[in-house]
């Protein structure tokens, strides 16, 4: 009746796990019990469930990221602790197969649910406001896309409940993902939570390129785009081509472990090595589809922190888009010690040093822009320096093991791990709070605590090289990756420091929720009135703080570049504006619906309860049928409450 | 300064009939289309299965009709064309075609050495 | 850029947007296709001791099959043309010929498949068997559901008339129909051409 599913799923016998549990379970009901008893959900349904506006849905985004930001690094917390107290011969806390599961979902977690939401989030958020349109292409598909990665999110956290998660490291490496060596749920609860997260990343990739490229305001030419939608374009690009890889490779994997084909296990003819390649073949542009958005923050941050507009603009598209057909000739240099050989590893290799050129090429842009501007030290531009010298240290070492006989010694060591959490962290975090830092007063109307961002951007960075520099000094000492313990003596002081490094990001974690909470506290001595606090280039700060549904009352005609600092700069006031009565897309709950039966299938096919599958793929399926049935409903906004609207906030700006 | 049309469409109106393209040369581009798509099929299986092509070059012969017919659908039927309007779509192929082939040929390459650098079956079954 | 002249109106129109961001999807689509072409060329050879391409592919059903797809592909054409100009009985003819044909082109697959899997070559025999029913079963999947699809749309119009979102979806369809068309092609080839030779 209920498949593999029994009471002996809920992992009453161990005390770790049931406890996180129970801290996860208290922490959701307390959230649902207190909108329940505030009486927030009709708001909540209204305003934020039901939401097609690009705006909420950034939202959303982002605060998924964060959310799950927490989880993962609690991951991190317990296998720093884990190490520093498991060495030199001693036990540790953690037994192995339980830390497994933490290294997976730890890995899992940060780049499926944590960076990629963050950077889709920002992108989705900023993108349309870029451009000087009201939102994205498809609305209603940018809706479903977030619901379907936060069902994807949701599945991976109810594996720590009920069942158990992947023991295979992120991604899932056959032949120990096939059944045959992983026959409980753990591989099964990774594989549907990710094909279904896919799913919404790919539409969200088809809708930011339709948006970027049909959906523009007029006099938009390509070439007076902000940097961060050339970035937004190439990284979105990337996950059209990319992400389809994703799921065929998974989809072959779940094949094998649910119909019992061959492409990949040990007998029938499969080949495993064949997953290696075709996993690494998405998963090297994906690193790409972080990090891009991440550099489109800091081109952003960095010119308007500077008071110059970007240095070397043309350079800087050619540089992105060069980065983006690269990425898809470089994905060997993930598994050199697998034994292609010299002449393949060679060309990957050079492929590979090859592609940093073009971020150099940015870096260096990104140094002339800072030349001769007049730098105001606000935590964006701080996190913005702190990327550009961690992110070439770590970009620095990824060169090194470019080289394949460089590599055949560092593969797989700590010396690895450090690298590429110095770029992920370095470059995507960093980018990331950068990001929030700068356009949280867009979206909300009052600027963040500066004193606490300052706090929070020094404990992770000065955090980031305590933890990781030591990795990559017991990399070179010839510590491997995902050990649950060590005994070599010499390794200990270095695993202590790491430990310590890790409380230190901690702290910077928490001067983090401290600023969110102090600032929404103190508002009122924050509010932005004018739309522009930091005397912005691009057309998002053109519009009020937080700006209305329609984000334009008059979509902008544009000249050139950097149109709003531009338009700052002429003497004269615009012309009086002619307001004619638009539309914009009514809400949908389109993509909540078909989130929660998506759920319900995933943990039925998870569990094999083949009748809720097939119950909740149909409910699916019916909710994206009835909603298609009718044209999508527009409401109207007349001339007349647009032109109020202008002239309230022309008002208020005005006041003291 | 002017507004402009709403991206949405009222939800009730009925699209007007497009009549912009002459009729009857729709209709003989997606004739053409099929008789050169049934001529090219037509080769394709002459090519596989007669004795008269040198062998080494049926599979070139395969995979240049394949690519030939993969145009004639393009051109035919998809209606792409190299016009002011069309650019975004080509240069979307363009990229889609790229990836296939860097993801397809790089990975036959890849996996070939791959499997040719194994140990060989004899040696694997010796070590159970 | 000439793309660049037409932008200064602004937001391109809706039919424009909606058949781009189509074609995008099409663009991934094949791309997740050529990663299932690149495993089946991979694991061809690996039949495990079973039975080989030569030894199950009739290539006189895949002809047929050929011809289904290539004639429904052309109905399909022509019935866009129809609807453009609110020809419905022609329209409705041509659909109904897709319908026709493509559902013949699932019955020759699923026949095959069930006689291979009655001889004891179904997926799970050898690592060559399962390319071939994921690369093969995955289109035909596509196919199922484009039937499905265009079943919708043809109640969508019989009960809200020829508005002008069915019609940008229609339009979809074709394209999503010709694509399937472009892949069999690949597959034809690769799979039942190059396999038995």
């Amino acid at each position: 009746m209920f498949g593999k599913l029994t009471w002996t799923a809920i992992p009453f016998d161990q005390p770790l796990p049931m406890t996180a549990s129970l801290l996860v379970l208290v922490g959701i009901l307390t959230a649902l019990g207190l909108a329940t008893v505030k009486g927030w959900w009709p708001y909540l349904w209204r305003e934020w469930l039901t939401s097609v506006d690009h705006k909420r849905i950034g939202v959303l985004y982002v605060l998924l990221a964060l959310v799950l930001l927490l989880r993962g690094f609690m991951d991190a917390i317990m296998m720093r602790t884990q190490l520093a107290l498991a060495t030199s011969g001693a036990p540790g806390y953690l037994p192995p197969a339980h830390y497994d599961q933490i290294f997976s979902a730890h890995g899992t977690i940060m780049i499926f649910f944590m960076a990629m939401p963050f950077m889709i989030g920002l992108m989705n958020f900023v993108v349309p406001l870029q451009l000087g349109v009201r939102d994205v292409a498809f609305p209603v598909l940018n809706a479903v896309s977030f619901w379907l990665t936060a069902t994807g999110a949701l599945l991976v956290n109810i594996s720590l409940i009920v069942g158990e998660f992947a023991k295979t490291g992120w991604l899932a490496y056959p032949p120990l993902s096939e059944i045959r060596f992983s026959p409980g749920v753990g591989v099964d609860y990774y594989l549907w939570a990710l094909e279904i997260s896919g799913i919404g990343t790919l539409l969200a990739g088809i809708n930011l390129v339709t948006t970027i490229l049909k959906v523009r305001a007029p006099g938009m030419f390509y070439l007076r785009m902000p940097v961060f939608c050339w970035t937004a374009l190439a990284s979105n690009l990337l996950i059209v081509a990319a992400f389809p890889l994703l799921t065929a490779t998974l989809g072959m994997l779940l094949l094998d472990r649910y119909v019992g084909m061959h492409f990949f296990t040990t007998d029938g003819g499969g080949n495993a090595m064949l997953y290696f390649n075709l996993i690494w073949a998405w998963g090297h542009p994906e690193v790409y589809i972080l990090i891009l958005p991440a550099f489109g923050v800091f081109s952003e941050v960095i010119a308007t922190f500077s008071g110059k507009s970007i240095f070397g603009y043309r350079s800087m598209v050619l540089a992105t888009m060069a980065i983006c057909i690269l990425s898809f000739t470089v994905w060997l240099h993930h598994f050199f010690t697998m034994g292609a050989g010299a002449d393949v590893n060679a060309f990957f290799g050079i492929m590979s040093m090859i592609i940093a050129v073009p971020t150099g090429v940015k870096v260096f842009n990104w140094l002339f822009t800072l030349f001769r501007g007049r730098i105001r030290f606000e935590p964006p531009i701080l996190w913005s320096l702190g990327f550009i010298v961690t992110f070439v240290i770590g970009g620095l070492t990824g060169v090194l093991m470019a080289v394949p006989p460089a590599d055949f010694v560092l593969h797989n060591s700590e010396f690895l791990v450090a690298h590429f959490h110095n770029v992920i962290i370095g470059g995507v975090l960093f980018g990331g709070m950068a990001g929030v830092n700068y356009w949280f007063p867009k979206a909300f109307g009052f600027t963040l605590d500066r004193r606490l961002g300052l706090v929070s951007f020094w404990c992770w960075l000065i955090g980031f090289y305590v933890a990781f520099m030591p990795l990559y000094a017991l990399g070179l000492l010839g510590m491997t990756r995902r050990l649950q313990h060590t005994d070599d003596p010499t390794w200990t002081p270095y695993l202590i420091v790491a430990a310590a490094g890790a409380v230190i990001i901690l702290g910077g974690i928490i001067a983090q929720i401290l600023q969110l909470v102090v600032s929404i506290r103190t508002r009122a001595r924050r509010r932005d009135v004018t739309g522009d606090p930091w005397n912005g280039r691009t057309l998002e700060w053109s519009t009020a703080s937080p700006p209305p549904s329609y984000n334009f009352a008059i979509m902008p005609q544009v000249e050139s570049r950097d149109d709003f600092w531009r338009r700052k700069q002429l003497r004269e006031p615009p012309p009086a504006p002619q307001y004619r009565a638009i539309e914009v897309p009514a809400n949908s709950p389109n993509g909540f619906v078909v989130a929660f039966f998506s759920v319900v299938t995933g943990f039925a096919l998870i569990w094999h309860i083949w009748w809720m599958a097939i119950l909740g793929l149909a409910c699916a399926v019916t909710t994206l049928l009835v909603f298609g049935w009718t044209e999508r409903t527009a409401r109207e906004i007349s001339a007349e409450s647009l032109a109020a609207a202008d002239l309230t906030r022309a008002t208020v700006s005005r006041s003291p | 300064m002017q507004e402009l049309p709403s991206p949405l469409e009222r939800a009730d109106e009925e699209a007007p009939a497009v009549d912009e393209t002459d009729p009857k040369m729709s209709f003989l581009s997606y004739t053409a289309g099929l008789v050169f798509a049934l001529l090219l099929t037509g080769a394709s299986f002459f090519v596989a299965r007669s004795p008269l092509i040198w062998s080494p070059g049926v599979p070139v012969g395969l995979a240049v009709l394949a690519i030939a017919q993969m145009g004639v659908h393009l051109v035919f039927f998809l209606k792409m064309s190299t016009g002011p309007d069309n650019t975004n779509n080509v240069l979307a192929l363009a990229f889609g075609l790229l990836i296939v082939t860097l993801v397809v040929s790089g990975s036959l390459w890849i996996m070939a050495h791959l499997n040719a650098n194994m140990m060989p079956a004899s040696a694997i079954m010796e070590m159970h | 850029m000439s793309t660049g002249a037409a932008q200064v109106a602004g937001p391109a129109a809706v039919s424009s947007v909606v058949a781009y961001g189509f074609w995008i999807f099409l663009l991934s689509d094949i791309i997740m296709f050529s990663a299932l072409f690149a495993a089946y060329a991979v694991l061809s050879g690996e039949t495990a001791g079973g039975p080989t391409p030569g030894q199950l592919f009739d290539v006189r059903r895949a002809g047929v099959e050929t011809l289904c797809l290539l004639f429904s592909s052309y109905a399909c054409g022509l019935g866009e043309l129809c609807i453009q100009r609110r020809r419905m009985v022609g329209f409705h003819v041509c659909v109904a010929a897709t319908l026709v044909l493509g559902a013949a082109f699932l019955a020759l697959e699923i026949d095959e498949f069930a006689g291979m899997v009655a001889r004891g070559a179904g997926p799970a025999r050898s690592a060559f068997l399962s390319a071939f029913f994921s690369l093969v079963g995955l289109h035909g999947v596509h196919v199922t559901i484009g039937l499905l699809w265009l079943v919708f749309m043809v109640a969508q119009i019989a009960a809200q008339g020829p508005k002008a979102f069915v019609l940008r979806r229609l339009h979809c369809f074709s394209l999503f129909w010709h694509a399937l068309d472009i892949i069999w092609i690949a597959l034809f080839t690769l799979v039942y051409l190059m396999g038995t030779r």
